[in-house]
């Protein structure tokens, strides 16, 4: 029996778009990366792991965590509302809604840096409301958090309204007839069906806040520097194999990530089949 | 199956495609046509210069564009680029095409020429005064009023002051302020900085040494934010309001006061004694030959020295070379501060990269605990 | 199978308490308000602060032209390489069935998954001077980091999975059947290609080379790290941070801020205009087919 790579088809093109596919690639992704592994391997294992664990990285690796992980915490909860509000009820003003979710995706993160930073720095509109209270938004590691928070959020809510949009009313129609208050139905049926949206929502949150630079510079503290800014400073610096070896360990974070996603999209393609 | 109508096979076109990306994205990269100094065409240059400098080139370009058009009938359009000495240096030697260097420190430009030979190794000495046509020094600026009484540099190490300096890695005015602050405490322990040089003089030497490096040390244990550049420590201080004291140029200090809008809450604690800071200029033969612009690049420089390059400079803050023709009132406003040089407190620039700011250096140590 | 869309009547039993639903609406306004557009008006607040006549002042300055005509350069050499790159690929997934077309989408994906930083420094670690090919560009004059080559490069990189995503999914649900359809009736591969696809695919495509200029005019993290420090090789977004840093007054980083925000709008509006066409699109084609 042949082993084929592809099956027999009618179709022209293969061969040409493969190529193009292919060649494109390797110029573009895999070389360059391979350089980025070849370049951190230039440093001894020894000094890699130094690099890598200096309390100053470590304090970076925390921060960048932390804020990414609660900022996608937020966006999932306001995610499901907000997707919740645009699939299910109808109000003035939801088409414009709507769109706007997306701003964050094509907003440029400089801009939206900018914007963030004036807005909550102490003379800004909402931080001179702040500064009495005692909180500082702007340059500290809060501040971080509001800008991941906003970039996250078309994340969570896109991924959940095609979700939402494709249950089954007849469910919840059944649980209601059993008897079930709407907050039941909610807990019990809902939200189990919707679930694995909801986490690849906030896993893709958690995935881009992790690598986000743009909106993040502006408003970080420069002593508090979340790792895209700590890659920065050491270009800045041209230590260019500790970079290296820092991108290295935040690859394999977000490649941990992006293995989970796919995980979640399996495990619910099994369980809805 | 196939009508017949392709004569080219699909492989064939997979290589094609990519070759002609490559032509067209290589296109992109080609060096700017070199252009004619001799025409009246218009000639741009590239000065690639440190952080503080922006405003004093922005108004100098101009004035030497005029003076250029005046004695040639060639405009000419000078191209900025400003950032942390050691970074801008880094980025010159990395490809970025300068026509003329104006960095923060002689070390720096002396990289450039070490690690590329873009600049030939006897530079310094084409151009008066070790090619630094101005001079500057460092000082502190500080809150209006003064609130937390800083007034010399052992202040700095009080209990409860928080210090902005930038990152010695990348800046030139951070290594200023690092020297101004160890000169500071040799002076103090030896009282007189020539027995430096005194053979016999050898153990209190030792000693003073060993307590400019605590001192230093302890200076960067209140410091917490490094900006990669003097501007950027600048902003961190005025406009963000952090820290208690800057460590800064002194012309940077001016400027803060006279044209920032916040500069009217801070004002300027001038130490007792400081270090004379040099910045240098350089051609950037290499490029400039590359790119046709010698002699405009050349003139570009020379003009620093002018009376007028000199008034543009006092009237920026920095300190002239030539006072004859610079306006009085630009000259007295710098104060008068005992200063002291990098070659007679730590031997030149060479050895002091080497010991203090290179990898594992005195600043890399005082890192660790 | 019922579906629940917004306009629908809703059934008593599945819909919550009237006050709930006010309270939802209102969570969802205040904070899509407060997230989403009070940050987009503090552009054009600060941008405007200091009054019509600076706003216009901002944009007689020659570095700011530079970066605009630099920003739609880019713009216009990476969108139109990047959307032959997506239907290429598309094209190979969705129709044929081939190994490894899983790890093929993954390595797609990739730029989704990396840092913009990263994505710029993976070209400094490649053509910088100390880089692999550093001392070859070198002799043959060629630069690529501090010019516009470099910008160029990464901008392709962190803008090419956009096309290439939008239509794999749309492709593949397309399936095969029209294509081979045309074929078996004679038609040639560009003729196949020109009259049963494209016109399936026009509004996916379209979207995806929206959404794929959008990332490439405003793409600052990667851009940074490979450009030099020089009004020359400013696109907008680092236009924008060098007149933010520059000092005294923020308006003009704004001003130029607020065309960026402007061409967000735009690709927001297009988005929708797109959304609702493609959503017509399937509409009549699921109605022709119950006609079956």
């Amino acid at each position: 029996m042949r082993i084929r790579f592809r099956e027999r088809s009618v179709l022209p093109g293969f061969g040409l778009t493969m190529g193009c596919t292919m060649s494109y690639l390797s110029l573009l992704v895999l070389i360059p990366l391979a350089g980025l592994f070849l370049k951190s391997t230039t440093i001894s294992w020894e000094q890699f792991w130094t690099t890598v664990t200096e309390p100053s990285v470590v304090a970076s690796y925390k921060l960048t965590f932390g804020a990414s992980f609660v900022a996608a915490a937020i966006n999932a909860v306001f995610g499901l509302i907000v997707a919740w509000v645009l699939v299910r009820y109808s109000f003035l003003g939801k088409r414009f809604v709507d769109a706007m979710v997306d701003l964050p995706f094509a907003m440029p993160t400089a801009v939206s840096g900018i914007a963030l930073t004036a807005l909550y720095s102490s003379n800004g509109w909402i931080g001179r409301w702040l500064e009495p209270l005692g909180i500082e938004v702007a340059y500290s590691s809060l501040g971080v958090t509001v800008a991941l928070c906003f970039i996250g959020l078309p994340f969570v809510v896109r991924t959940l309204q095609p979700a939402l949009e494709d249950m089954d009313m007849e469910v919840e129609e059944a649980a209601a007839s059993l008897g079930a208050t709407r907050l039941q139905t909610f807990v019990r049926v809902i939200l189990p069906t919707i679930l694995p949206a909801l986490l690849t929502g906030f896993a893709l949150a958690f995935a881009r806040a992790l690598g986000e630079y743009g909106s993040v510079v502006f408003i970080a503290s420069k002593s508090e520097k979340v790792v895209p800014m700590l890659i920065y400073t050491k270009l800045e610096q041209y230590r260019y194999a500790e970079a290296a070896a820092i991108a290295v360990v935040t690859l394999a974070a977000s490649f941990a990530v992006l293995l989970f996603i796919n995980l979640l999209q399996w495990w619910s393609r099994r369980y809805a089949a | 199956m196939n009508s017949g109508a392709r004569v080219l096979p699909d492989w064939v076109l997979v290589f094609v495609i990519p070759s002609l990306l490559g032509l067209v994205l290589g296109g992109c990269g080609r060096d700017a046509a070199v252009q004619t100094e001799q025409s009246a065409e218009p000639i741009g240059i590239l000065n690639v210069s440190y952080d503080p400098t922006r405003e004093f080139y922005a108004e100098y370009n101009q004035a030497f564009a005029k003076h250029w058009e005046a004695e040639t009938g060639q405009t000419v359009s000078v191209e900025p680029s400003h950032g942390g000495s050691g970074k801008q240096a880094r980025s010159v030697i990395d490809g970025l095409a300068a026509d003329v260097v104006t960095l923060a420190l002689a070390y720096d430009i002396d990289a450039i020429c070490n690690q590329s030979g873009l600049i030939p190794k006897d530079w310094q000495s084409r151009l008066p005064d070790n090619s630094a046509p101005y001079t500057s020094t460092i000082v502190f600026l500080v809150r209006k009023g003064n609130p937390k009484g800083i007034k010399d540099w052992n202040d700095l190490v009080r209990e409860g002051v928080e210090v902005v300096t930038p990152d010695p890695k990348t800046s030139g005015g951070a290594r200023w302020n690092y020297l101004a602050a160890w000169g500071y405490v040799l002076k103090q322990e030896l009282g007189d900085l020539a027995k430096l040089h005194d053979p016999k003089q050898g153990q209190a030497v030792a000693q003073a040494q060993a307590k400019a490096k605590k001192f230093v040390k302890e200076l960067y244990a209140h410091v917490k934010v490094l900006d990669s550049g003097a501007r950027g420590a600048t902003l961190t201080f005025v406009n963000n309001g952090r820290g208690d004291v800057l460590l800064a140029w002194e012309n940077e200090a001016f400027y803060s006061i006279n044209k920032m809008a916040k500069g009217g809450q801070c004002e300027i604690v001038v130490p007792a004694v400081s270090i004379l800071a040099e910045p240098s200029v350089a051609l950037v033969d290499k490029v400039a030959d590359e790119h046709g612009t010698r002699k405009v690049a050349e003139a570009y420089l020379k003009y620093l020295y002018s009376p007028e390059g000199q008034a543009i400079a006092a009237k920026h803050f920095y300190r002239p070379r030539y006072t004859k023709s610079v306006p009085e009132k630009y000259v007295e406003q710098f104060p008068k501060i005992e200063l002291f040089t990098i070659d007679d407190v730590f031997g030149g620039w060479q050895k002091t990269q080497m010991e203090h700011f290179d990898d594992g250096g005195a600043y890399d140590e005082m890192q660790n605990p | 199978m019922r579906r629940m869309t917004g306009g629908q009547r809703q059934d008593a039993a599945v819909t919550e308490p009237r006050w709930i639903r006010r309270l939802l609406i209102g969570i969802t306004l205040a904070f899509l308000g407060l997230f989403l557009l009070v940050p987009l008006l503090v552009v054009f607040a600060e941008a405007l602060s200091q009054g019509w006549t600076a706003y216009a002042h901002s944009f007689s300055d020659s570095a700011t032209w530079s970066a605009i005509r630099l920003t739609l350069l880019v713009a216009a050499i990476v969108v139109p390489i990047n959307t032959i790159f997506g239907v290429a690929a598309a094209w190979a997934i969705a129709k044929f069935q081939f190994a490894g077309k899983s790890l093929l989408i993954t390595l797609i994906d990739l730029p989704y998954s990396v840092s913009p930083v990263i994505s710029g420094m993976i070209f400094v670690l490649l053509f910088g001077r100390q880089g692999w090919f550093g001392p070859w560009l070198a002799t043959h004059h060629v630069h690529v980091v501090f010019s516009t080559l470099g910008i160029v490069l990464a901008t392709l990189f962190v803008t090419f999975p956009f096309v290439a995503r939008e239509l794999i999914p749309l492709m593949q649900a397309q399936g095969t059947e029209e294509e081979e359809a045309a074929r078996v009736l004679g038609a040639s591969g560009v003729q196949m290609f020109w009259r049963v696809t494209l016109p399936n695919i026009k509004w996916g495509l379209l979207y995806g080379v929206i959404l794929c200029n959008a990332r490439a005019m405003g793409e600052f993290g990667a851009v940074s790290v490979v450009a030099g420090h020089r009004a020359s090789t400013n696109t907008m977004p680092l236009h924008v941070q060098m007149l933010y840093e520059g000092g005294c007054d923020l308006a003009p980083a704004f001003a130029v801020a607020s065309l960026l925000a402007m061409l967000a709008l735009v690709t927001l509006v297009l988005k929708s205009v797109l959304q609702w066409k493609t959503a017509q699109q399937v509409a009549t084609e699921e109605m022709g087919w119950t006609g079956d």
